[in-house]
């Protein structure tokens, strides 16, 4: 077999394990299934019925299923920093790193499973909100352009776990990383409208990555207008994925050097 | 007092003069190691000796300051991918997936050795049968006692079949029954021609296991030899005895023996007529004996003997 392809089976058999763990971690599974159901929930009934979406004029549960979609997403992905470092703090690294393969594949494994879990979870937290009155007017062009974003925005912060994961030395700080993923959300436009903030908190949330990503996605699935947002969503999330692989690369391979 | 080997191709291990430091600490000043083919190698020391860190660099996890290292023939700094195919570790910390059972364990190791399909899941068979763990194969590690972790993670590091092995402290923390169990299972290791070199704590085990021990103190080998050699030099059994704390500098002047404690002084005896001829000593000397006790070599005797020597 030629080296590619070798990598290629390689990382195959890394995601099997990971995602073999994750079907065997019960607690850690119903986090990751139901937490975007309860989230999705919580927004509709509890904070739905006091928020205004603003000028948007859309229905609160239009106006925050975006953002939901990316805090479940983002809080899965985030767990990575936790799967990188319970490798590293056991011992498991040390039979990887004895083993024939290169050293890249072992967080490539972590990311990758990562993708699997987190889009799955993705698409149960829309179908929990499908159920829960979100119309989605999106064509199928849109709907393959959502999943290409969502799937970004997992891979992003998937890499950017990889890189708290290898700089923290317990799996305890490892795990804190989800809080941030998950809260970033908020101090965006895509829970309560950006319009209705402080002056200095509206900046923040106007600026920052989520809000654009959180636009581009009402824009196609809600036939919102789209503007600049697709771009600058692009742009961050190819950026945070271009800088973010080579340095949890060299951050691997400088931790596992002893 | 470090054994000169000749170097040749016949040797499954060679380290001369390996150097590391973590900081300021020097943790390894200059270890020399042979281990010829198809033999077993016993590193024995205490805790925080050099052991682990020794046995991280001749399996290319840690690179040596200085020094060199030739494993399987391979230079383990320039040629490391080649040294890991011809290697197994069995590290301290287990390496084996809890929550995946040993049959998974075992072939998703084969896998990433590239054993293909049919091939990986018959040698995780094999190895399962091999290492007695055939009855615990679909039941997730995690649920395993520590013996049988410790097969199982001795399992994954045979799945390529090396030639070399590497064992950190197999048997530390296992209770005496899995540690005899484990002995067999490296003894038939070694039937097989494998070369292994093996960390313990236990002279014991040391002397079951080796071919050679080569004991290390504060990151240098301050003794390499057989086993008999060894246990000739730190003597068969050590002779405790309990004296009034005046006589004890007489005592010790009469026998030759370095006292001890405030109140005892240890030698080594030789043999019945040894420790006969002794107690007669100390008795025509008016010396009065409290107590006698006598007890095997441990560990620290060792090193009191082959520090004592080597200062």
């Amino acid at each position: 077999m030629s080296a590619p392809l070798t990598a290629a089976a390689d990382l195959r058999r890394l995601v099997g394990r990971d995602l073999r763990r994750e079907l065997r971690t019960p607690d850690s599974l119903m986090v990751n299934l139901a937490l975007p159901v309860i989230i999705m929930v919580l927004f509709v009934y509890v904070f739905g019925g006091a928020i205004t979406t603003g000028s948007s004029g859309l229905d609160y549960i239009d106006f925050v299923v975006p953002a939901v979609l990316l805090m479940s997403g983002g809080y899965g992905a985030a767990l990575t920093a936790v799967t990188i470092a319970d490798d590293l703090t056991g011992g498991m690294i040390d039979r990887f790193r004895t083993l024939p393969i290169s050293g890249w594949v072992v967080p490539a494994g972590h990311v990758v499973a990562s993708l699997v879990r987190n889009v799955v979870a993705s698409a149960i937290a829309l179908a929990a909100a499908v159920v829960l009155g979100f119309r989605p007017t999106a064509s199928l062009a849109e709907w393959a352009l959502v999943l290409a974003l969502v799937t970004a925005y997992i891979l992003a912060m998937s890499s950017l776990a990889v890189i708290w994961g290898l700089a923290v030395r317990s799996t305890q700080a490892a795990g804190a990383f989800s809080f941030v993923v998950l809260f970033l959300p908020y101090l965006s436009d895509g829970v309560v409208p950006a319009e209705t903030m402080p002056p200095v908190l509206r900046d923040f949330a106007t600026h920052q990555p989520i809000t654009s990503v959180v636009d581009t996605l009402r824009a196609l699935l809600l036939d919102q207008p789209m503007g600049s947002s697709a771009a600058v969503a692009a742009a961050w999330l190819g950026g945070a994925v271009v800088v973010s692989i080579p340095i949890a690369a060299v951050m691997f391979r400088r931790r596992t050097a002893g | 007092m470090n054994a000169i080997h000749s170097t040749s191709f016949t040797d499954a291990i060679v380290a001369r003069g390996l150097v590391k430091s973590f900081g300021d600490t020097r943790v390894l000043g200059g270890i020399d190691l042979t281990v010829p083919t198809g033999s077993l190698l016993a590193l024995l020391g205490p805790n925080g000796s050099g052991k682990t860190t020794t046995v991280r660099i001749l399996t290319t996890l840690l690179p040596p300051d200085g020094g060199s290292a030739v494993v399987g023939g391979h230079d383990v700094v320039r040629d490391g991918v080649a040294v890991r195919r011809a290697i197994g570790l069995t590290a301290q910390q287990a390496t084996v997936d809890d929550l995946l059972t040993g049959r998974e364990n075992l072939e998703l190791f084969a896998g990433l050795y590239h054993l293909g399909g049919r091939r990986g899941r018959r040698r995780a068979r094999e190895l399962l049968e091999r290492f007695d763990l055939a009855d615990a194969a679909n039941r997730r590690v995690g649920t395993y006692s520590g013996g049988m972790r410790r097969r199982l993670d001795l399992a994954a590091s045979m799945v390529s079949a090396p030639p070399i092995l590497f064992l950190d402290e197999p048997t530390t923390g296992l209770d005496p029954r899995s540690r005899v169990e484990l002995w067999a299972v490296i003894r038939e290791l070694l039937a097989a021609g494998t070369s292994i070199l093996l960390t313990t704590q236990y002279l014991e085990e040391a002397d079951q296991l080796a071919d050679r021990v080569a004991v290390i103190s504060r990151g240098r080998v301050v003794a390499d030899d057989s086993p008999e050699a060894l246990k000739r030099q730190v003597g068969a059994e050590r002779l405790v005895l309990r004296l009034a704390p005046a006589d004890v500098p007489r005592a010790s002047a009469l026998l030759s023996a370095p006292g001890g404690a405030e109140h005892e002084i240890t030698l080594a005896v030789q043999g019945p007529d040894h420790l006969r001829h002794t107690l007669d000593e100390l008795h025509r000397a008016g010396i009065p004996v409290e107590r006698v006790e006598l007890r095997t070599p441990t560990l620290d005797d060792v090193f009191f003997e082959l520090t004592a020597v080597a200062a």
